[in-house]
This record gives structure tokens, sequence and C-alpha cells, in this order.
């Protein structure tokens, strides 16, 4: 438990530390293009591998588990059908729980 | 999914306090979900709230407790969760230009640099309407997002079963939802997310859980690489949420909330 306290104040830290770093370093410091697009995209692959890695994978190993693939599918049609984030979720959530109450898992 | 945006540009109207006000309430509400898959991943209700309190940025919270959830190692979810707060950087620094923070008020107000408002910040017609955007947004996502995610963590704290109502799911969605703005905008972006998730997925069965998803990061950097060029006036692309008003599309400001909806 001591451990993911210190997890959550690092990361709490550090990002706080960028946050006020952005406001403080001069412009040229991150004028780059390059790296302007960098942190552009850091997010973008590091949230798809996260739900990659959390829906597809578990430990070491690869595990579909029909209920959770099923939920990220309704996530993905409620995106393209342009649903809030909070009703993304619950549809997410929701199809998993339907199909898991029905004895899918 | 091409369809036209359909907003009069009439209603395109920066109000500085009513879209911040308006996106704080409708962004904040999912705090909710990062609280509940935050106790479910074995954090405590004070350790959600600390997050939510003191880290205060969306993908790097979820990031964290994705990790642990997963049993991974505590150093790679805290590297991943730091790295995901690094474009707050970028917008810190177009954001220093607009508000012109002075020094101990600086401190607080870093708190609040975030993508919700950056965008409602850079929106604005003038540095006073953008000052005013600013912590209008920050105030009112600040308390909505960690009265929400007190909620959330004691919600799910009272359940048995997360898996039976399906919070496991919430991580992936949420990640899908936040970077959805982004896949919709760019081939590269497509790609790097593509990338990412074949690099974490084809790591897994050889790296300690929770690296993998930094070694993803070799993706935004080839595509950083291979198309640097980027608009400097654009303005960061709300990835917290959905924008909240493009499900029914009301005619009124991108940021305008579905109060109905959001209200108690």
């Amino acid at each position: 438990m001591t451990g993911v306290w210190i997890a959550v104040l690092a990361t709490a830290a550090g990002c706080y530390a960028l946050k006020l770093a952005g406001l403080t370093v001069p412009q040229r410091v991150l004028a780059s293009p390059r790296v302007r697009r960098f942190a552009e995209l850091v997010p973008v692959a590091l949230l798809m591998a996260l739900s990659a890695v959390q829906t597809a994978t578990s430990g070491h190993a690869f595990a579909l588990d029909p209920a959770r693939l099923a939920g990220l599918g309704a996530a993905v049609v409620a995106l393209l059908l342009r649903a809030p984030f909070l009703l993304v979720i619950v549809a997410a959530a929701g199809t998993a729980a339907a199909l898991r109450a029905a004895g899918i898992s | 999914m091409s369809a036209p945006v359909r907003v009069p540009a009439a209603a395109r109207q920066p109000r500085p306090v009513r879209d911040g006000v308006g996106l704080g309430l409708a962004v904040g509400v999912s705090g909710v979900a990062f609280g509940a898959a935050a106790v479910s991943a074995g954090l405590s209700v004070w350790q959600a709230s600390a997050l939510s309190l003191l880290a205060f940025t969306g993908a790097s919270q979820f990031a964290l407790a994705g990790v642990i959830a997963a049993g991974g190692s505590l150093l790679a979810g805290t590297a991943g969760a730091i790295l995901l707060g690094s474009r707050n950087t970028l917008y810190g620094l177009r954001l220093a230009d607009v508000l012109r923070p002075r020094w101990p008020g600086r401190l607080l107000l870093a708190l609040g640099v975030i993508d919700e408002t950056t965008a409602v910040s850079l929106a604005q017609p003038d540095p006073d309407a953008a000052r005013t955007g600013f912590t209008a947004t920050f105030c009112c996502l600040y308390l909505t997002w960690n009265l929400a995610t007190l909620a959330g963590a004691i919600g799910a704290g009272r359940i048995g079963s997360p898996q039976s109502f399906g919070l496991d799911v919430v991580g992936p969605a949420a990640f899908l939802a936040l970077i959805w703005p982004r896949l919709r905008t760019g081939r590269t972006e497509r790609l790097v997310a593509a990338a990412g998730a074949a690099i974490a997925l084809g790591a897994t069965p050889l790296l300690p859980v929770g690296v993998p998803v930094i070694l993803a990061a070799t993706a935004a950097l080839a595509g950083a690489l291979a198309s640097p060029a980027t608009q400097p006036g654009a303005v960061p692309p709300i990835s917290q949420s959905a924008p909240p008003s493009s499900l029914n599309a009301p005619p009124s400001s991108q940021s305008a909330p579905p109060s109905s909806r959001s209200a108690p």
C-alpha cells in the first residue's frame, strides 16, 4: 500500500511539474515542430496501447474475455454515434455487465 | 462520421463563463468513472481522491489506475502516467502567452493547465476573456471532477464484484474515448495509435507489466519524425471527452453543457 501511495504522489508531482514547466520555461525551448508533434502524439500512442493491453491481455498472456470485448465494441459504436464521454463509458460497462449477468464471460 | 458540425456562426460567439462552467460540469462528472475504475483497480478512496486533487489530469490518472489494476510495476505505471502528462507542458507554453501569470499565483494556475482549460481559454477573443474562461473552467471542472471522483470511488467500494458491473471495461473505453477526437482528425494519428497498440501487445509476453505501454511511445516518436509539421496556432482538441454537445447538436457553442443531464 505504501508503494501505491508513492506512485500516486510521484504521479501527482510529475504531472504538476510538467504543467508548471509549460508556464515557466521560455517558449523557444519547445519550439521545435518535432518536439511539439511528439508531445501531441504521445497520448494517442500510449492511450491506445493501454486500451489494447487492458482489453486483450492478463498478466503476460493474451486473454480474450467476450464480455469485455463486447463492452469495448459498444464503446466504439457509441463513439461513432458521437455520444458524450460518460454515455460511452456507461454503454461499455453496461454491455459487459449485461452479458455477464446472462452467463457469458 | 464526416457529418459537418452544424453550429450557427452566431452561436459560436465566445462566452467565457458559460463555456467554462458548461464544459466543467459536463467533463467533471466523468470523474465518477475514474473514481470507480481506481477503486476497482485496488486504490483506496483516499488514493483515488489524492490523484484527482493533486494530479488533476484525467488520462494520467486512468493510466496509473490501469497499470495497478493489472498488477504491473508501479515504476512503469508512474512513468507512463507522467509521460501522458507531457502534453500539458505544451498547453502551458501556449497559455503563458495569453494569461501572463505572475509569481505566487502561477503555482495555483499551473494545476489547472489541462485540455479543457486550454481549449476554452484559447477560444476567447482577448486576454481578459481568456483569463475569465480559464478561471471559470478550472474552478468548475476541479470541483466537479473531485466530487465525482469521490462519489465513484465510494460507490465502487460498496459493490461486491467490479467485474459484474463491467467496471473492467471502463478503463479501455475511457482511453478510446479520450483519443477519439484525434483519431478522427489525422491519418498519422491513426497509424500511431495502431502501431502503439501493436507494439504494446507484442511486448506483453516479454516485458514486465506496464513497460510495454511505455514502449508504445516509440510509435509517437516515429510519427513525429515522419510528420513534424503542425500548425502553430492550432487549438488542442478537447480530448477528455467527446464534445459534450456533439450528440444532439443543440444549436449552442461547441462547449455548451448538456446541463439537464449534468444537473443533480
